[in-house]
């Protein structure tokens, strides 16, 4: 019974944040909404008996991204979005996208739910630490390897897209914007001087 | 309410005993935040916020591996949830790259500014 409660606590919180996350203009509110998304889905995975996943959640998720992405957030110093000059049917098509996959999940509910229920097995050792690692080592070492290369990829990725080009014409470009921020931040204090 | 009290000859299943909620509640859930992620993706202008729509779509993917390895006791599940959780890593790394170098070019990170092939 107190695994129902706990789950129903943190579902709520989850789907709490989840929408307080996609309600926010300003994206440093967002992220700190989707953090607690991350970690009601980490209390989630205590009651479904995966601790190290729910540690890994927490590590990852909670620890690693959103730091990259705060992070990116404030180096870009970006503010609130703009007023919504997009496209109109946009807004019709997400809102029928979400009926469709609500109505899907629901589905889903009902037709899991009035299946034939099988007893759940209950293996103590699935989802500890050790079982984890020792499947991922013999029997998905294949998929470990090819996630190895993936993120041996993403590094060289980030690092070409992120470096700061040094050809003359690339140079060029980002010294004429820093000419047009200066240009506007002057015209700014004359505003502000009149 | 930890099912290792129980006896292990019994084979009652736990949900229908109202000890757990069952795997249908966990897919709920998992669907409901997937609907959230996916409505976002669409609503949001913002690149970054888009991304953090994605990162909640993955999420709710990782819910039910977890509750399904739970339902079958079969540790694969939790393994996937390690993959696609490397996999987010390298999207945060690649994606976040971009952004900063669509920043650069455009000076802001609107998703409606990337329109430079259109037409």
């Amino acid at each position: 019974m107190a695994t129902t409660v706990l789950f129903f606590i943190f579902a709520g919180l989850a789907i709490g944040c989840a929408l307080s996350m996609v309600y926010h203009r300003n994206p440093l509110y967002s992220a700190v909404s989707l953090v607690g998304v991350f970690i009601s889905l980490s209390c989630i995975y205590v009651t479904l008996a995966a601790p190290f996943i729910a540690a890994v959640q927490i590590l990852i998720y909670a620890g690693a991204i959103m730091v990259l992405v705060v992070f990116v957030i404030m180096l870009l110093n970006l503010d609130e979005e703009k007023p919504l000059n997009r496209l109109r049917y946009l807004y019709s098509i997400g809102g029928f996208l979400g009926i469709i996959l609500l109505a899907q999940t629901f589905f889903i509910f009902i037709a899991v739910h009035k299946s034939p229920k099988k007893p759940v097995a209950t293996d103590e050792t699935v989802g500890k630490t050790m079982s984890i690692g020792a499947n991922m080592y013999t029997e998905y070492l294949l998929p470990v390897e090819i996630v190895g290369i993936l993120l041996l990829m993403a590094i060289i990725g980030g690092v070409i897209l992120a470096r700061r080009l040094s050809q003359p014409e690339l140079t060029l470009v980002v010294n004429n914007e820093l000419d047009k921020r200066n240009e506007s931040e002057e015209k700014d204090d004359y505003r502000i001087a009149l | 309410m930890v099912s290792g009290q129980k006896n292990p000859t019994d084979h009652r299943p736990l949900t229908t005993d109202n000890m757990e909620p069952s795997l249908s509640t966990y897919l709920a859930l998992s669907g409901i935040l997937f609907t959230i992620g996916a409505v976002g993706v669409i609503f949001k202008r913002n690149a970054i916020g888009m991304f953090m729509c994605i990162e909640l779509m993955l999420n709710a993917v990782n819910l039910t591996f977890v509750a399904f390895s739970r339902h079958y006791a079969d540790v694969t599940g939790q393994l996937f949830v390690f993959m696609v959780m490397s996999v987010a890593a390298a999207e945060a790394a690649v994606g976040l790259g971009i952004i900063i170098a669509f920043f650069r070019n455009r000076q802001s990170v609107d998703v409606d500014d990337a329109s430079i092939l259109k037409n």
